[in-house]
């Protein structure tokens, strides 16, 4: 069977969903496929209130943006096909992609993609870091948010970003003990609101630390940890056995890029972007004209500029399909002139530093 | 049904679902209808989803949204079944994946 529609949009994440909902909302048949049986990607797991540095959604439980764009989206379902549980497999020539539903594969043809298909989660080079009971934040956020299981009784979380902070404050509320926070630089990476709440809980925190090993032979019995030096190598003779049932790594996520690769999408390096990412303008237009990105596919950030890219790539597919529409040029000012005031403070330097290397690459090529 | 399931949450509301049988390594458990099987294992005490094929290492699951492919299991004969995002079903027959696992027509 094939499918043939004027934008396709992968991935029903934050970016995806408002992607889709601006095209669709312009007037152009729209087609939308997410991997997983409910669509919101990052989103429905996340219980605590927003961090986000604008009025857009701080303050709001990120389930409670899922099911606002859920409900949007079904303002626009005239125009707007949303297939779940189905997986964006393949990107061919003459503008086709393949996708997979329950083990049925048909054929799209499209006019324009954007491809917003989140991010996957880091591991880290530890002794026996492959047990059984190592878990990804995502994982846990996973286990626990959406399918109301603990993931153990106690955990040592690794990673004090604000992801490894908010799921340690999560698992505190499930009922999991959490033994430990090892970081490896001298502070603590995430927001300081954070980090005092579960200190306040009895979290110890263990900075300028790291993970020496799991301990236990067919599952996780505990961890040594070390303390580190200004070059984060162990500090020999410091090491702590500490007793648990599993391990959290929040180590940072990467763009999850295969189909820019096979949609022959130019592909840049950029450290502060969580690695290797599609070249794309400020439209967020790949190397390939027909090819669109937005959100963490695009450089890891946070929900509420997925968001916002979300509509620019959204805006912009629509007009590569039907020309230029005043409405989605205002679209597009509108949603450039928050993301400006949103990376603008000092915790969104990084983020600016590394869409600079994008722009001037792209300037370049 | 275990003390691994949370029963109460300040934030969050788990609807009522239907209970289950189904077969691990041909013992019989009980999980929720539709939740992926790898939670259901989880809930009853599992961990060890399958061995490494060369080293024969213990396995789990990572990732938990089908992108690692640390959870493969056989399922109902199917080897290469990513359990952490495949809904449990009555009666299902789960077994750990030797080596490879053998490809049946
Ligand atoms: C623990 C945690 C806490 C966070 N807290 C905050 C916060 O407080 N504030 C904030 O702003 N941000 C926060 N974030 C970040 C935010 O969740 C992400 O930046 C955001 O979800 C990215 O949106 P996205 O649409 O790009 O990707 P995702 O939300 O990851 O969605 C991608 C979707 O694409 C689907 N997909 C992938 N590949 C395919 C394919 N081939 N075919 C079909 N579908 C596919 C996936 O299943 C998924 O549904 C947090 C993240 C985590 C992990």
């Amino acid at each position: 069977m094939s499918r043939n529609t004027e934008v396709f949009v992968i991935g029903g994440g934050p970016a995806g969903l408002s992607a889709a909902y601006v095209a669709a909302k312009l007037g152009a048949r729209t087609l939308l496929v997410d991997d997983s049986s409910r669509i919101g990607g990052q989103l429905i797991k996340q219980t605590h209130r927003f961090f986000g540095s604008s009025n857009r959604d701080a303050g709001i439980r990120g389930i409670t943006i899922a099911d606002k764009l859920q409900q949007d989206i079904k303002d626009v379902s005239d125009k707007l096909t949303v297939l779940e549980n189905t997986a964006a497999v393949g990107f061919y020539h003459n503008k086709e992609a393949g996708i997979l539903s329950h083990s049925a594969y048909e054929r799209v043809s499209y006019q324009s993609a954007i491809v917003c298909t989140g991010a996957t989660e880091n591991s880290l080079a530890f002794e026996n870091n492959d047990l059984p009971g190592i878990y990804g934040a995502g994982g846990v956020q996973t286990l626990m948010n959406v399918h109301g299981i603990r993931p153990g009784q106690k955990i040592l979380m690794i990673g004090s970003g604000n992801i490894g902070l908010i799921v340690s404050y999560q698992l505190i509320q499930a009922g999991v003990e959490v033994v430990g926070l090892v970081e490896g630089s001298p502070a603590i990476g995430g927001y300081l609101v954070h980090a005092s709440k579960i200190r306040r809980l009895g979290v110890p925190i263990y900075t300028s630390h790291t993970i020496l090993k799991a301990l236990g032979t067919d599952e996780v019995e505990g961890a040594t940890i070390c303390r580190v030096d200004e070059k984060f190598q162990p500090v020999p003779n410091t090491e702590l056995d500490i007793k648990c049932d599993c391990i959290c790594l929040a180590v940072g996520l990467t763009p999850l890029i295969d189909l820019f690769q096979q949609a022959h999408c130019r592909m840049v390096h950029v450290g502060e972007l969580g690695g290797l990412v599609p070249l794309h303008d400020s439209s967020m237009r790949t190397t390939n004209p027909e090819v669109f990105v937005a959100g963490d596919a695009s450089g890891i950030e946070e929900a509420t500029t997925a968001i916002l890219a979300g509509r620019i790539a959204g805006a912009r597919a629509y007009e590569s399909v039907h020309g230029k529409s005043p409405q989605a040029e205002e679209i597009v000012a509108e949603a450039r002139e928050e993301l400006r005031t949103l990376r603008s403070g000092s915790t969104g330097e990084r983020i600016r530093w590394g869409r600079e290397r994008v722009m001037k690459e792209v300037g370049e090529c | 049904m275990t003390s691994l399931r949370i029963e109460h949450h300040p934030v969050l509301n788990f609807p009522e679902r239907k209970i289950i049988n189904f077969f691990f390594e041909d013992k019989q458990y009980q999980g929720f209808e539709g939740e992926p099987i790898a939670a259901a294992l989880h809930a009853a005490g599992i961990r060890t989803l399958r061995r490494s094929p060369q080293k024969d290492r213990a396995r789990g699951f990572f990732c938990a949204i089908g992108r690692c492919s640390s959870c493969i299991m056989e399922v109902d004969g199917q080897i290469n079944i990513m359990t952490c995002i495949t809904p449990l079903a009555e009666g299902m027959q789960v077994r750990m994946q030797k080596g490879h696992g053998v490809i049946k027509p």
